[in-house]
Formats: C-alpha cells, sequence, structure tokens
C-alpha cells in the first residue's frame, strides 16, 4: 500500500516537472499563476513546522516552556542571519538537546 | 560556442557548492524514514522514484502519523507542484529538443539545479547545447541525492531514539524558507499557512496538509491583489 502510493506521489511529482516542458506551451500558466506559484513554499511548509513544533505525540498542544520552542527560535535566528541550512539545522538539534539532557 | 561535454562540467561546477546543503539534507532524509520505522527499502525506493527531498519527508512523517496514502500522495503534488513554474521558465530554452529529449530532462529538474542552470541559460542564449547544462547540474544533484540518503538509511539504523532526530524534520523545513521571513507578504501567508494546520490538525486523514497550503495560497493570490 505504501509502495503503491510512492508511485503516485513519483508519478504526480514527475507530471509537475515534465507538464509545462513537454506537455503544455509555457503560455498556459498565466503571469497570475506563476506569482502565485512563488509562494508556494511559504504556503506549505509551515503546514509542517507548526504541527511539528506545538502538537506532541499525542495530539495535545505543547507547553509554552518545551524545549523545542525555544529551540526552535536558534534555529530561526541563526538561519536567518547565517543563510546556511546547516548551521540553522544543528543550532536548532543541539538547542533542544541541551534543554532536553541537562 | 561551448562543447556538450563543457557545458556538461560547467553545470555541474555550478550546482557543487549546493552540495553543503543537499548532501546533509539526504543524509537526514534517510536518517529519518529509518528513525520513524519504515522498511529501508521503501526509503531508497523513494528517492529514485519520487526524487524531491522535502516532499518524502514529509511523505514519511505524514505516513507515520497514520494519514491515508491518498493525502500523502496527494501533498506531495502539491509540495512539488512549485515545478510547474521551474518548467515554465525553462521551456523557453528547451523549445527546440525532441519531445522524448524533453521527457527524459524533466526527470531531472530540482530547486537548486533550476537555479544555477537557470541563471546560466539568461547569460548564454545563444548556446546551441544549452540543455547540457541542465543534465549536468540534474545529474550531479541525482547522484548525491542518492548516496547521501543511502548513507542516511545506514546511519539512520545506529542513532538513538531518545535524540528526538524527529525534531530535525520541522528544523529543515525551517532552513528552507527563513530567508523568505524577510518579506512581509510571504511572513503572512506562512503565518496564514501555520495557524490553519493546528486549526485543522484534527480533521480527519491529516488533510490539514492540503487544508492549510489551500488556504494560504488563497492568501497569497489575495495579498497580489492588493499589491497591484
Amino acid at each position: 500500500m505504501t509502495w503503491l502510493s510512492i508511485i503516485i506521489a513519483g508519478i504526480l511529482t514527475y507530471f509537475t516537472r515534465m507538464t509545462m516542458i513537454a506537455l503544455v506551451s509555457r503560455d498556459m500558466l498565466g503571469d497570475r499563476i506563476k506569482a502565485v506559484l512563488t509562494y508556494v513554499p511559504s504556503a506549505v511548509f509551515p503546514a509542517i513546522i507548526f504541527p511539528a513544533i506545538f502538537i506532541n505525540d499525542y495530539g495535545n498542544f505543547i507547553e509554552m516552556n518545551d524545549p523545542k520552542i525555544f529551540a526552535a527560535i536558534v534555529a530561526i535566528v541563526v538561519g536567518y542571519f547565517s543563510r546556511n541550512v546547516i548551521a540553522t539545522i544543528l543550532s536548532g538539534l543541539i538547542s533542544y538537546w541541551i534543554i532536553l539532557f541537562f | 560556442m561551448l562543447s556538450k561535454k563543457q557545458l556538461f562540467t560547467r553545470g555541474m561546477l555550478d550546482v557543487a557548492p549546493h552540495m553543503l546543503s543537499v548532501i546533509p539534507f539526504g543524509i537526514i532524509c534517510g536518517a529519518i524514514g529509518i528513525e520513524l520505522g519504515f522498511n529501508p527499502y521503501l526509503v531508497y525506493g523513494m528517492s529514485i522514484i519520487i526524487f524531491g527531498g522535502a516532499s518524502q519527508i514529509v511523505f514519511l512523517q505524514l505516513i507515520s502519523g497514520g494519514a491515508s496514502a491518498l493525502i500523502a500522495a496527494t501533498s506531495v503534488g502539491v509540495i512539488n507542484s512549485r515545478h510547474l513554474l521551474y518548467g515554465a521558465v525553462l521551456s523557453e530554452y528547451l523549445e527546440k529538443l525532441s519531445f522524448i529529449k524533453k521527457l527524459l530532462i524533466s526527470y531531472l529538474v530540482v530547486d537548486q539545479g533550476f537555479a544555477e542552470s537557470n541563471k546560466f541559460f539568461k547569460k548564454n542564449k545563444t548556446e546551441q547545447y544549452l540543455h547540457y547544462h541542465l543534465i549536468g547540474t540534474g545529474s550531479t544533484l541525482w547522484i548525491c541525492w542518492q548516496i547521501s540518503t543511502l548513507a542516511g538509511i545506514i546511519l539512520g539504523s545506529f542513532v538513538p531514539e531518545e535524540l528526538g532526530l524527529k525534531f530535525a524534520i520541522p528544523l529543515t523545513f525551517i532552513a528552507i524558507i527563513v530567508q523568505d521571513l524577510k518579506k512581509i507578504d510571504h511572513v503572512v501567508v506562512m503565518l496564514v499557512c501555520g495557524l490553519s494546520s493546528l486549526l485543522f490538525f484534527d480533521a480527519p486523514f491529516k488533510s490539514y496538509i492540503i487544508i492549510s497550503p489551500i488556504v494560504a495560497l488563497f492568501v497569497a493570490a489575495l495579498l497580489l491583489r492588493f499589491k497591484k
């Protein structure tokens, strides 16, 4: 079942890559749709970020003093100024571990 | 006029700096798949079949959280819909290729490769074999992605669960969008998406992952109207 959905996801993904290159003329996408598509990362990824930080494994909201909130803030500040993907992820993970284990 | 080989090599070199983020990202993707309890073959199979880092992690996370296969596959499609934009931009330079070549080269269109090849295309519009640059960036990324997810799958089996490596998932996505915090319209769209994901979190089949981007894209379309 999971394999089947991976294959479907793969076909969908391939179509997003191939459609504009091979199937339809590029004028099919109006400027307006192109402009909206530039927002896709900002419109999609917070739906992963927010629940992964604010909701725990049991589906409940976490407390305000949860280490994840602090660690996420560290990662945002480090990422904003360093523009470095690895620094962002590592700063968040390390500050999370420091609060969790000490 | 550059030869095919020169263009290919140029593409490889142009995309090389991105390996600093692609390789750790691939390792995380592989390791998280194992951490979430998936079959290693399945985790690796995604790297060939889907070949889209962020969407692979989302897929694994949704399935392990109990989402239906349909929701998981649809959300991969939504996340990867940005490729439509890349294709629309690149098609101008790939028009002369045969249909079969267009079908083949499409598989290699990914974020970093698009960014570098598009930069190169804009400056070198007259080159005859331009598409070899895209093949250079795309295949370099493909090979590194395969190797690094494999490495992650192997490493993942050694990482103790107490470390809570799952927390790397939101951090990875923070790293992807953090630079867009500079733009106020993007911040609004992010907050709308994030808050609606919390609001709709209990919606059936984990459908919050589809609902919140739709709400956020609707707000983005409204914002664009006001900007004009």
